[in-house]
């Protein structure tokens, strides 16, 4: 994976959204937020369930429409130019997708066809994206008796299979135990280190934010409260502070971290069956 | 990737072309399909079971009493082709729920996110209906023959046989798409399929001549495309006097407007 990226939108920012908002009927789950990742940087929304980060993300990969101006993605509107913005996006959702009645490498295949990558290459960009994920040994077992983080990782592979310049993952580590969930991090790392490719990535675990994210976006009830380097962020509430604590802070401190935004019950549900389908 | 011959480039942008068009992505879900069937040969199985319960229990019986006049065909020889396009039916029309399936595990999010166009996604997927329906039919063909139907040996014509069942099954995965991209949930798609499946098959010549229908029975079967698609299997595997331009026009067209349809809709279910 040593692709050096594509041409269009050299210098602009992976992602850069401006006064966007989305409502599911009467209900903003998106309202209002202004954000920036610059290329190359790994970066984190954060916030508890219902916030609207899966809302955001969507938007910017183009499954849910947005006005002309509002999502760009190195430069290409979201709205305007959304085959180039999916050409250049890697997505891997909340839920666990990948399909268990296919070897791993066929799941990946199927992903180099349907981005066209060409007949020539395909075996071998399949086979590097899957060791990529470490998965190599795996790769010809059906993906139904893969563990979740192998399952995770497979995603990735799927991923990557365009060689991405934007990673976009949707609580990667979710229902995964902390080793698997270390294990994922790690890949992750590696491969933006290699590849210099940006990674935008949500989560509720603050901890792993903390620890693995350049910047962070702190987000509830569909608005980004807080937007910082995480030391620098915590640094203003004292040396034992962590994210929580600054979201406690800025999002009101009557809404603890875990039940603010009340319960959505959909999200609770597709986080079961995730939790579920991992055994 | 660091170095790409020149050679592997130039091929590379023929099959660009070709994967633009549409037929990249269709392929790929077609083999999925494939590779998915292999896996699994059970499945084949259980399938093949009702299909032949309506061979060996209807058609056998119904062949000895002599209750529905089919002129000189045996009875079972006239229902073969009635229930491998019942068989495709089946499988199709619970497509939907596959779809809905799809959504809830993310599926459907990351097919929409790659560049493939959404008419082709959906051809895929309704060939891929094609080509369950496909392995099903030969299941079928061969049952029938064991039974002793008398059926064409012609290699052409069951070439066509399989192609028909292409497309009929190809349509009616379409509108079981549509049915999902409207209603959403996976029990409304499983009511209406399974209310829509019954009309459909006892509203056509699957199982009786259309002369025996009252009139507007008839006139129903008249637009039903599964009454198309068994007349033109009967006419390629008997050689009865059947329609067969008009028969595949009518599949044809069938199929590209429930294609348009149901990639229109496609986006709504991940909303
Ligand atoms: N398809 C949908 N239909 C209706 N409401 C939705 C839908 N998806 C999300 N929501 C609502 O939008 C809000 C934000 O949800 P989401 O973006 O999934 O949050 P997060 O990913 O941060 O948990 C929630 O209140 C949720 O109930
Ligand atoms: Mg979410």
């Amino acid at each position: 994976m040593s692709e050096e990226p594509a041409a269009e939108g050299g210098t602009a920012p992976a992602v850069e959204i401006s006064g966007l908002r989305y409502a599911f009927g009467a209900r903003a789950a998106v309202d209002g937020i202004d954000l920036r990742v610059a290329a190359g940087e790994v970066f984190g929304l954060l916030g508890p369930n219902g916030a609207g980060k899966t809302t955001t993300i969507r938007l910017i990969v183009t499954l849910l429409p947005c006005p002309p101006g509002s999502v760009r993605v190195f430069g290409l509107d979201a709205a305007r130019e959304r085959m180039a913005v999916r050409r250049c996006v890697g997505y891997v959702p909340q839920q666990l997708s990948a399909d268990g009645a296919l070897t791993g490498r066929q799941n990946v295949a199927l992903f180099a066809r349907l981005y066209g990558v060409p007949r020539a290459e395909r075996e071998e960009r399949v086979a590097r994206s899957l060791s990529a994920m470490g998965l190599e040994e795996a790769a010809d077992r059906l993906a139904g008796t893969y563990s979740g983080g192998m399952m995770r990782r497979l995603e990735l592979a799927q991923a990557l299979i365009n060689r991405p310049r934007l990673l976009v993952l949707d609580e990667p580590t979710i229902g995964l135990d902390p080793m698997a969930r270390a294990v994922v991090w790690e890949r992750i790392g590696a491969l933006r280190a290699e590849t210099g490719m940006t990674v935008l990535v949500t989560t509720h675990y603050m901890d792993e934010a903390e620890q693995h994210c350049d910047r962070v976006a702190l987000m509830s009830l569909g608005r980004i409260r807080a937007l910082g380097v995480p030391a620098e962020l915590t640094a203003g509430l004292g040396p034992e502070a962590s994210l929580e604590d600054v979201f406690r802070a800025c999002a009101g401190d009557s809404l603890s971290f875990l039940d603010a935004a009340g319960g959505d019950a959909r999200d609770i549900r597709s986080t079961r069956r995730t939790a579920s389908r991992l055994g | 990737m660091t170095s790409e011959a020149p050679a592997a480039r130039r091929a590379g942008s023929a099959e660009r072309i070709r994967w633009r068009l549409g037929v990249g992505p269709v392929w790929a879900l077609c083999l999925v399909e494939l590779q998915k069937v292999r896996h699994d040969r059970t499945e084949l199985l259980t399938r093949a079971i009702q299909p032949a319960l309506w061979l060996l229990v209807f058609g056998v019986t119904f062949t000895r009493i002599h209750a529905i006049p089919t002129g000189d065909l045996p009875y079972l020889d006239y229902l073969a082709p009635g229930i491998l396009a019942q068989s495709a039916l089946f499988i199709a029309i619970f497509y939907g729920i596959q779809i809905i399936w799809e959504r809830d595990a993310g599926v459907l999010a990351k097919l929409l996110v790659t560049p493939a166009p959404r008419v082709a996604l959906v051809t895929g997927k309704a060939f891929a209906a094609g080509v369950r329906a496909v392995i099903q039919g030969v299941v079928i063909l061969a049952l029938s023959a064991v039974l002793g139907v008398s059926l064409t040996a012609n290699p052409l014509r069951i070439g066509a046989t399989l192609v028909v069942l292409v497309l009929g099954a190809g349509f009616f995965s379409c509108l079981s798409i549509v049915i999902a991209g409207l209603v959403l949930s996976r029990e409304r798609v499983m009511g209406i399929g399974q209310a829509l499946t019954m009309p459909l098959f006892f509203a056509s010549n699957a199982l009786y001549p259309v002369a025996l229908m009252p009139a507007w029975l008839q006139a129903v079967n008249r637009v039903n495309p599964l009454g198309y698609e068994v007349d033109a299997l009967r006419g390629l595997l008997l050689g009865t006097p059947a329609h067969l331009a008009l028969d595949v026009m009518v599949l044809l067209v069938a199929l590209a407007v429930g294609v348009t349809v149901a990639a229109a809709l496609l986006p709504r279910l991940t909303r």
